[in-house]
């Protein structure tokens, strides 16, 4: 008996994820995508040449067999630049994700729970909100040397203010529930009720929440190097890429168009995943939307 | 009425307050040397000094901050570092362009999400409601600057129907300064379409499963009298928060688009200050910024007890 039971879980968990992505093909398509683009920017310098190698005879060539995104002003393989940029993209997305899911999880846990520190600190998150994150990261950039660490922690902080104010509220809206009145009644620690009983049910919202911290630190990282505020021109991204395209537009758009392309590929297979894990963990939220 | 509104007004000034304060101890609490990074790789030490000074970095913090909040309160954001020129005189002198294109992107964007958010509802899992979230969905993945390059490709380089790129004044002429906004104001307004569209979609889907929508249905009032007044008025209040969120959109975007589309404004001034590592400015483009968030947040705000009579605070 519990022999045919242990094989048909496995089944009946394939059957129910089949299920899931079928009702919900988003999340297929955005990981399906997101899982290659990650293929290319690990192997990355085995796919492409050097994409820093200049070849002034060949500047500015339409796309073609030997250079499949034609090259740039200085003779650069821009399909090299563009499968190298994808690691300075994903690299940025996943670590503003969750650095700032982790910052904003304790930040919003500790608000929701003690009414103290709230009242204060949701007042500083507030005005940090009121600052529009681009020129947040520009401010700290000016004062810094450029380097990838300081585009990631600029972009972290206009980040953290939004991710504690979701975890906030389900915080506040859990501990009102009686169970936590029970606990607290019956002598458990704060400690152990704000990870036992509220951590978890931050979780969902906070996943979802994370996929769109990625999706938009994917974008202020690239408006950055567009600006010449962000990642140094040494480390090709697909912001100073395209900054770097600027000025020969009109002969060459390629050197802009596609790694464009690449990063609103990007941010929409990321928003996708977030759109399909909202849908499947946080039914009330997706009503809504 | 007046109370909340008074109520409100005076809750903005924690919110700029915790504003100025985070500009004034970026600089003091960054990493490294600031007046070292800010005078330049070679610089001789006397210039760090000079820089050191200007920024008033020399001076022991409290009074440095007392300064900067007093100055503040008087309409003084300092002085750039590289012209010597006060900052408000030049966000003054930059804010009629990125004036003229948030406020005409703000009405493009309005004027045709709220009409494809309504016909989606109305036409729910039809084609036009399909097309209208895949708009939606694919508008929050494009990056402002992508956006840009398509539409000069297509309408400037190829069709060369507007302007590739530049800003005419509106002194210069009406016609002119309405063609150099086309483009930028698209570009920037791409996002904010989509964000608009989708919720004026999921809010009147709401109204419209009310009761009193199938009773004026069948009172025999046309569907347009159905839509506009009594569905769209009903789900009005999520549609102006999000048109207020998004305010934050255009501002981020707004710097973005300038540079693409070469328009002088704050935009463009926050990249020339940056470049030039001229802190003063960046720290007053901030606080205007930021004012001009708060302000509008403020507004819609205020406009929710208009919609909705039934809102008291």
């Amino acid at each position: 008996m519990t022999a045919i039971a242990d094989d048909a879980v496995p089944a009946l968990r394939l059957a129910r994820f089949g299920e899931a992505i079928r009702r919900n093909p988003t999340i297929l398509i955005g990981a399906v995508l997101l899982a290659g683009l990650v293929t290319i920017a690990v192997f990355a310098p085995w796919i492409s040449g050097d994409p820093f190698r200049l070849s002034p005879v060949n500047r500015l060539r339409p796309p073609s067999e030997r250079w499949w995104f034609g090259t740039d002003r200085f003779g650069r393989d821009v399909f090299a630049l563009t499968i190298h940029g994808a690691r300075v993209s994903l690299i940025v997305g996943l670590s503003v994700a969750l650095i700032s899911s982790a910052i904003g999880l304790a930040i919003g846990l500790v608000c929701g729970y003690f009414r103290w520190v709230d009242a204060v600190v949701m007042r500083v998150m507030d005005g940090l909100m009121a600052i529009p994150s681009i020129l947040l990261a520009i401010a700290l950039i000016t004062l810094t040397r450029p380097g990838l660490g300081i585009v990631i922690v600029a972009i972290i902080i206009p980040e953290v203010p939004r991710v504690s104010r979701v975890v906030r509220s389900v915080a506040l809206s859990i501990r009102s529930q009686p169970y936590i009145e029970s606990a607290v009644a019956g002598g458990t620690r704060s400690g152990k009720l704000l990870v036992r009983h509220i951590l978890p049910n931050t979780v969902a919202p906070l996943i979802v929440q994370g996929t769109y911290v990625c999706a938009s630190a994917m974008l202020i990282e690239a408006g950055l190097s567009f600006l010449g505020a962000g990642v140094p021109p040494e480390i090709p991204s697909w912001g100073n890429i395209i900054a770097q395209g600027r000025t020969f537009f009109q002969i060459a758009p390629w050197s802009i168009l596609i790694p464009g392309a690449f990063l609103a590929i990007t941010v929409l297979a990321v928003n996708m995943l977030g759109d399909g894990l909202r849908d499947r963990l946080d039914p009330r939220l997706a009503r809504r939307m | 009425m007046t109370a909340y509104i008074i109520r409100r007004l005076l809750a903005t000034i924690p919110v700029m307050i915790v504003v100025a304060v985070f500009v004034f101890f970026l600089l003091r609490l960054a990493p490294g040397d600031p007046a070292a990074i800010i005078a330049g790789e070679d610089a001789t030490a006397e210039a760090i000094a000079a820089v050191r000074a200007k920024l008033g970095l020399d001076r022991p913090v409290l009074e440095q901050f007392v300064l900067w909040l007093s100055g503040l309160a008087h309409g003084d954001f300092g002085v750039s570092i590289f012209s010597n020129l006060p900052v408000t005189h030049l966000i003054a002198q930059r804010i009629e362009p990125t004036l003229a294109l948030t406020v005409s992107t703000l009405i493009v964007a309005v004027s045709l999400a709220i009409p494809m958010g309504v016909v989606a509802a109305w036409k729910a899992r039809g084609l036009v409601d399909r097309a209208v979230m895949a708009f939606a969905v694919m508008g929050f993945a494009l990056p402002v600057f992508l956006v840009g390059y398509v539409l000069i490709f297509i309408f400037a380089i190829q069709l060369g129907w507007l302007p590739v790129q530049g800003y005419s004044p509106i002194r210069e002429g009406f016609l002119p300064f309405l063609a150099s906004l086309v483009l930028p104001s698209m570009a920037l307004g791409t996002a904010y379409v989509a964000l608009i569209a989708r919720i004026t979609r999921a809010s009147m889907l709401e109204v419209l499963s009310q009761d009193y929508i199938r009773t004026a249905n069948s009172k025999g009032l046309t569907t347009r009298r159905v839509l506009m007044l009594h569905a769209l008025k009903n789900a009005s209040v999520p549609i102006v928060t999000v048109i207020g969120i998004g305010i934050a959109l255009l501002i981020s975007g707004v710097v973005i688009t300038e540079t693409v589309f070469n328009i002088p404004g704050l935009g463009r001034l926050t990249v020339d200050a940056v470049l030039k590592r001229d802190y003063p400015i960046v720290q007053g483009l901030i606080i205007v910024f930021a004012g001009a968030k708060v302000l509008v947040n403020l507004l819609i705000d205020i406009s929710y007890a208009f919609l909705d009579p039934r809102i008291r605070y």
